[in-house]
């Protein structure tokens, strides 16, 4: 219809909308998801470019991001050192906390909430299963896993029961927790400072070392993407044309080839790029165990927040928290849950910086791990005002966090300059997001 | 003002030879029937003793001037409040009606003047919002949209170009649509819509106003919220006037004109000749 572009205040346009007649103006094409109505690929693509230049870019600005970090580090990287197979497994793993981290804050986000605790958080989930695994208690790497988890899990219980029973802002509420936690984790540290986890003396101290520092054979690696594209391919190839057969709405048989196309491909440049020898004196090979881990909280994250009726709440109550309230949903749990799954998903990613650092200790920089959580979010393509984000921004905006990290640190810059260009980066990300949510907001407000 | 102190012989009840009934269809059963309805919070008397027929397939406009009671009466309707005294009778069994949660299972509906949709959310999501389907314990997409499709289509709301649209790239009219499909969706029987047409254009208003026709063609009984008497005497088969919480007339549309709705809204009584035999004014 012609009055979904209006500002705010304009009478819905009465001549252009018919009884019955349906809206075929121009203008819905620009707000309406292009792949609900398109018909072709190219179809697709107009509707999509015209949606892009009416605000809702998508995740257009992290692609063009991602694709201007790569080239400008590898540009001016020395002898382009950033683009070499050995540099970019180390991107991997260095984005590896971000992406779980941003990931986390994501649920939080999507209410609209926040939560300034997790880069602590996260260090106390590190510091958990570190000391599991020390020679005292000597647990499986993976129960020290799991308690690391529990534990963060529980952190976050706290917070978001204060938040809801108490009716306390999420901002201040996490902000008490990120001091707290920040001085109970220097208490659980002690004298030493810190923990160590190795890859020489106990089977599980390497197993958790390994999570980032052990490599997948390639020929698995191989074995191992033909078998996930597969089955991830063939799900959404069988899902679409299921839909389209029944005449319900579908996206466009190029668009179903294309994501699979897509999928594919980024699975064998990453499995191609990490099975290049990039070692100097003893070959190294294969991808990190941190991959795949990275991959399936992305999936579990993703099906969660997209298939089940716990996301579908989730959703409703970042967009409209009377409307959910009045639909039967618990506002409070599903609140609650935010925060208990953002702290979780923390504790997984200071597990992983637990095993890249190779242990923890009090030099951890919580502040800036979570400012970084949020960026990456954003950048992903997260809103900041809430009802809208995915598990997949997360990994997007936290690979454009890690390369920003990683290639200004190859060209030798100190600290200063990479929180400058964080910095950058962040306010670019949140224009973008306030620009979109102008652009939508003054579609819905004509009509309120 | 105890024009409503005794319960009145109500044209859709018993039909006592009430003469205003002639021009009006035959009478049916009620499907709610309250009778002397009082609700007060702390000092405030929100309600005095309100009679109210629901029949199907009827529409009911429920008039007032602002204050005079029409929203705390659909909130004990709605469940939302739980009235003082009284007595809710729905298909002639007496009900309490404590929680929504009540109002919902016995087939109750309420469309809320701000719509109550999420705006992120697409059309299908939205209908089915707090009561999705699962399979397994997975979200079924394909039985929602199905589900959804052919509740629009039974309302005949077409201009929507696709139900996967998010509601916040709908116009006001089919926001109003989305919202009455919603609540008509679970087999109810009564659907209570509030100021539907309060914020839109004329050509948005004759498409709910068709949308409220072919609820009451569909069976349901309606109960329509409105200033508005255009759309009032467009689209009411019968109409409730409350001030200052006490039931003032409640009849057939031919026992009202416009100007004998506004005396009753604002003065309680009306002079006016068609209403010479109307059951509310003998009392007056």
């Amino acid at each position: 219809m012609a009055s979904i572009d209006k500002p705010a205040g304009e009478l819905p346009d009465t001549v252009t909308e018919a009884l019955s007649a349906p809206d075929l103006t121009a203008a819905a094409v620009e707000v309406i998801p292009p792949e609900i109505l398109a018909q072709s690929l190219g179809q697709y693509l107009r509707a999509w470019l015209a949606r892009a230049r009416s605000g809702d870019a998508g995740v257009l600005p992290v692609a063009i991001a991602l694709v201007a970090v790569t080239v400008v580090f590898t540009i001016v990287s020395p002898n382009h050192v950033f683009l070499s197979a050995g540099n970019l497994v180390n991107l991997f793993d260095q984005s590896a906390v971000f992406v779980v981290l941003a990931m986390g804050e994501g649920f939080v986000l999507l209410l609209g909430e926040i939560d300034l605790s997790i880069g602590y958080v996260a260090a106390i989930g590190g510091i958990v299963a570190a000391n599991l695994v020390q020679p005292t208690p000597n647990w499986p790497w993976w129960a020290a896993i799991i308690a690391a988890l529990l534990v963060c899990g529980g952190i976050g219980a706290i917070h978001g029961l204060i938040i809801t029973r108490l009716g306390m802002p999420a901002f201040v509420v996490t902000l008490a927790g990120y001091l707290f936690w920040f001085g109970v984790m220097i208490i659980i540290l002690g004298a030493a400072g810190g923990v160590g986890i190795t890859s020489t003396v106990l089977p599980n101290q390497q197993a958790l070392y390994g999570l980032v520092y052990s490599y997948i054979d390639p020929v698995v690696a191989w074995i191992g993407l033909v078998v996930i594209v597969g089955l991830l391919g063939g799900a959404l190839w069988l899902r679409d044309a299921g839909r389209r057969r029944s005449g319900l709405v579908a996206p466009p048989v190029g668009l179903t080839v294309a994501k699979i196309v897509f999928l594919a491909a980024a699975g064998v440049v990453v499995v191609a790029i990490c099975n290049v020898n990039r070692g100097s004196f003893l070959p190294i090979v294969g991808v990190p165990w941190v991959v795949p881990l990275v991959l399936v909280v992305l999936a579990i994250w993703t099906v969660l927040l997209e298939r089940t009726p716990f996301g579908r709440h989730m959703y409703a109550v970042g967009g409209n928290p009377e409307a959910a309230r009045r639909a039967g949903i618990n506002v409070s749990r599903v609140r609650t849950l935010a925060f208990v799954l953002c702290s979780l998903t923390a504790g997984l990613a200071g597990v992983i910086y637990c095993s890249q650092l190779g242990g923890m200790t009090t030099n951890i920089n919580g502040g800036q791990l979570v400012l970084y959580a949020v960026a990456a979010a954003v950048i992903g393509g997260t809103s900041l005002f809430g009802g809208r984000g995915r598990a997949i921004h997360g990994l997007l905006g936290g690979l454009v966090i890690g390369a920003i990290y990683n290639g200004l640190y190859l060209l030798g810059l100190p600290i200063q300059w990479q929180l400058i260009a964080t910095g950058l980066v962040l306010l670019a990300a949140v224009s973008v997001d306030a620009l979109s949510r102008r652009g939508a907001g003054s579609g819905s407000l004509a009509h309120a | 003002m105890d024009m409503t102190a005794e319960p009145n012989p109500l044209p859709g009840g018993v039909p006592a030879g009430g003469s205003a009934s002639v021009a009006a269809p035959a009478n049916p059963e009620p499907l709610l029937r309250l009778r002397g309805i009082s609700k007060h919070f702390g000092a405030v008397q929100a309600l005095y003793g309100v009679d109210l027929d629901l029949p199907p397939g009827q529409v009911t406009a429920l008039c007032g001037d602002n204050g005079a009671g029409k929203s705390v009466l659909t909130k004990c309707i709605a469940g939302i409040h739980e009235p003082d005294e009284g007595e809710m009778l729905w298909e002639g069994r007496q009900v309490h009606i404590r929680t929504p949660k009540d109002a919902a299972s016995l087939g109750i509906e309420t469309v809320y003047q701000d719509l109550a949709l999420a705006d992120n959310l697409d059309i299908v999501q939205n209908m089915f919002l707090g009561r999705e389907r699962v399979s397994s314990v997975f979200l079924d997409e394909d039985g929602m949209e199905r589900a959804a499709a052919d509740t629009l289509a039974g309302l005949r709301v077409t201009t929507v170009r696709s139900i996967r649209q998010p509601v916040a790239t709908l116009s006001g009219g089919q926001r109003q649509a989305v919202a009455v499909a919603k609540a008509v969706m679970w087999n109810s029987k009564l659907v209570m819509l509030d100021e539907p047409t309060a914020a839109l254009g004329v050509a948005q208003t004759a498409m709910v106003l068709e949308l409220i026709r072919r609820l009451k063609d569909h069976g349901l009984a309606v109960m329509v919220i409105s200033h508005n008497l255009n759309d009032v005497f467009e689209v009411a088969d019968r109409i409730a006037v409350l001030r200052l919480g006490r039931m003032v007339a409640e009849d057939w549309l031919s026992s009202f004109d416009r100007q004998s709705v506004v005396d009753f809204m604002t003065t309680g009584g009306s002079s006016r000749d068609v209403l010479a035999s109307g059951s509310s004014h003998d009392k007056d």
